[in-house]
């Protein structure tokens, strides 16, 4: 188990250096960036100071070098927890995406969550009911629920959210918290504030999972093994959640890895309808902007969260079946 | 025919220094020396059969239409003895032996008719338990137990085979876990698995399908049930495991005195393993009879086709293997009359394809469903010139 997770590890490394590489390539390609227009604007000023934070931020950056100078400036800073430098916001690339990345994952995750919680429930249900008239509700919402635009349903829980349940919508805190020391009061308000973007990032994911899980579990319910445990007098609540909705788990927990980066990029859109500072606005901002370390670091990052959710989603399948776990 | 030389369970996946296996006395594997003991005859009788089916009717309702797989099915498994259900696929064997368990698969379900349990216990009318109730369930894997066709399937893929033998023995027999997983370490045992305890451990992927079935008989045998339904068993295997299994089977007949119900499209598994036969046809029974009675002397022209398109070695090679004109119906139509009269080369017109045969009886424990042994009509017709 020790060498699986090893070998994994020393792919991901490799995966990620390849990542990073492609990735600085593509934003350094374009002509004129962040860097360039600062230091045009610096030369404007004129002056000795200015000449000399011009050379310096020249020798910093290896501007006027090959590209892969400049990448290898900017990586060997990762080391030391050196990101570069966002050229526009004027603020080291590390104290703007850490904060970020932490609101991204915790939603993430949470839609995550709530899309499981919900949806395995809701697909046990709808296929072990097929047909029925609860079931077919559920596929309406399902498809509903796939087809919405993740910014038009945004934009109708705010509306509703806010004319009929008077919620604060928009941003993450009220403005009495906004700059207030951290405290109980804070943190109810911040969940106040939360179960929107969680809403509306949860419910695509919700859908296309519990459909999934429906017609996987009508799969599996066709195995022999589910007649052979009836055919041994297990209850019938035992043969579905014992026997068969375990082994109708794999895509949702493959989900992990791959819905994450689309929850992400889901994300962005919603925290820009909502106005939340998570990572999504800032990564649209940089690229247009040519910010180029602050967009490369976070495309490093989302990829990194690719690569360990597809390690863990890959862990937690060796949990739920014996096969993949001798297999390796 | 019967009793035929099976060759001896000593296949490349049972090594044959196996201490563990040897010490069991009561083991059902096959073990050198062991003479098979005799059945111990029992008065044919309404009395001493352990299941009886009445008129049994289960119908699938389709989006084609009402697809009426049983209609009307009526016998006896007698008690002790290997019963056998031979026919073609989609005849509706394997439906009654759901039908007798309550599992058939949704939509179908049980419209009519009987099926009656003779245990231990006393009388229990099955037809009159809701599938889902308690009692149902107390009945399944303790009073009937069944083994599936597929040993590649019918085991859960994420459980240890361990597990579920002990899963079994759990909801019928004992609270307690580390009695329930030794009960099932010594099932399997008993059923001639190498290495019992660590087969328990593994998973059925990491089985051959013969070791599997092998667990399945285990898991079957745990309860020490009164009848076993075995569907079709063999069909996936190869024919050196196929006999293993059927040694097994008849060890088990032999040793615990169990009833088996053992439904087979195989001739041949009847000729080795069966004292009495039914023969079903489109969701009707044909013909019933003991298994001489079927291969020396069969009456229905259905059961005579298919003994005629058995391959035999020594035939002539270059004639052709004999086939069953036509094609089993659709299942949505249904057919009036005797089911078999469109592809029966004796059909008489005006009267097979109006009215259902009645049962006649052709010598003793030996009926048929045909209009050609239907009494007033018995002088009329001659035997057919060619042997089975």
């Amino acid at each position: 188990m020790l060498i699986v997770v090893a070998r994994r590890a020393v792919y991901m490394i490799v995966t990620l250096a390849v990542v990073s590489v492609l990735s600085f390539a593509i934003i350094a390609a374009p002509p004129g960036s962040a860097l360039s227009q600062k230091i045009s604007q610096l030369q404007s000023q004129g002056g000795e100071v200015t000449e000399a934070q011009i050379a310096a931020l020249k020798e910093q950056y290896g501007v006027d070098e090959s590209w892969f100078t400049q990448y290898g400036k900017w990586i060997s800073g990762f080391w030391h927890g050196d990101f570069g430098f966002s050229f526009t916001l004027n603020e080291p690339v590390g104290s703007l995406i850490w904060s970020r990345l932490g609101l991204s994952l915790l939603l993430s995750i949470g839609a995550l969550l709530i899309a499981w919680g919900l949806s395995i429930p809701l697909g046990v249900y709808s296929a072990t009911h097929r047909r029925s008239l609860p079931d077919n509700v559920i596929t309406v919402i399902q498809f509903v629920g796939v087809a919405i635009p993740e910014f038009l349903f945004a934009l109708v829980v705010m509306t509703l959210a806010a004319n009929y349940l008077g919620a604060d919508v928009g941003g993450l805190f009220s403005s009495q918290y906004e700059n207030a020391p951290w405290s109980w009061a804070k943190f109810t308000d911040l969940l106040e504030h939360l179960w929107i973007p969680l809403v509306v990032i949860a419910a695509g994911s919700t859908a296309w999972l519990t459909r999934v899980m429906r017609a996987n579990l009508l799969d599996v319910l066709n195995n022999q093994y589910v007649q052979t445990a009836r055919a041994k007098g297990v209850s019938e609540r035992k043969v579905i959640w014992k026997h068969a909705v375990r082994n109708s788990l794999h895509p949702l927990v493959m989900t992990f890895g791959t819905t994450f980066p689309v929850l992400i990029s889901g994300e962005a859109i919603v925290s820009i309808v909502l106005n939340l500072p998570t990572i999504g606005p800032l990564l649209v901002n940089s690229l247009l902007n040519k910010d180029m370390y602050v967009a490369g670091t976070i495309l490093l990052m989302l990829s990194a969260l690719l690569v360990i959710g597809n390690f863990v989603a890959d862990l937690l399948l060796t949990v739920i079946d014996p096969r993949i776990r001798v297999g390796e | 025919m019967r009793g035929t030389v099976t060759p001896r369970v000593t296949g490349p996946d049972r090594p044959p220094t196996e201490p563990e296996n040897r010490t069991m006395s009561q083991s059902y594997a096959a073990e050198e020396g062991t003479p098979a003991a005799a059945p111990v005859e029992v008065p044919h009788g309404a009395g001493d059969a352990v299941l009886s089916i009445r008129d049994l009717e289960v119908e699938f309702p389709t989006q084609l239409g009402v697809v009426r797989a049983l209609n009307g099915v009526t016998f006896d498994v007698p008690r002790g003895k290997v019963l056998g259900i031979v026919g073609e696929s989609g005849c509706g064997k394997s439906v009654t032996a759901r039908a007798i368990l309550q599992i058939i698969e949704k939509p179908g379900r049980i419209t009519g008719g009987s099926i009656t349990l003779r245990s231990v216990g006393g009388e229990t009318e099955i037809t009159g338990l809701s599938p889902d109730s308690a009692r149902m369930r107390e009945l399944r894997g303790r009073e009937i137990a069944m083994i599936f066709q597929e040993p590649m399937s019918s085991l859960n893929p994420v459980y240890t085979i361990g597990a579920q033998i002990a899963e079994a023995v759990l909801i019928h027999q004992t609270r307690n876990r580390e009695e329930a997983h030794k009960r099932a370490v010594e099932m399997l045992r008993q059923v001639g698995m190498p290495h019992p305890e660590a087969a328990a451990a593994s998973y059925p992927h990491q089985l051959s399908g013969g070791m599997r079935q092998r667990a399945m008989i285990a898991m079957a045998l745990s309860c020490n049930p009164t009848v076993l339904i075995a569907d079709e068993p063999t069909t996936a295997l190869d024919v050196t495991t196929e006999a293993q299994i059927l040694e097994l089977i008849r060890n088990v007949r032999d040793r615990a005195g169990m009833s088996i119900m053992f439904i087979t499209h195989s001739m041949g598994v009847v000729a080795q393993l069966c004292e009495e036969v039914i023969v079903m046809y489109l969701g009707r029974i044909v013909e019933r009879g003991s298994v001489d009675d079927l291969f020396y002397d069969p009456k229905h022209p259905y059961t005579r086709a298919l003994l005629r398109s058995i391959p035999r070695i020594g035939r002539n090679r270059k004639a052709p293997l004999e086939v069953i004109e036509g094609s089993v119906p659709d299942p949505h139509t249904r057919v009036a009359g005797c089911p078999f009269h469109p592809r029966c080369p004796e059909a008489i017109p005006g009267r097979c394809d109006t009215t259902v045969p009645a049962l006649s009886t052709a010598g003793p424990g030996h009926t048929v469903h045909c209009h050609l042994y239907q009494g007033d009509d018995e002088t009329g017709r001659t035997e057919p010139g060619e042997d089975a």
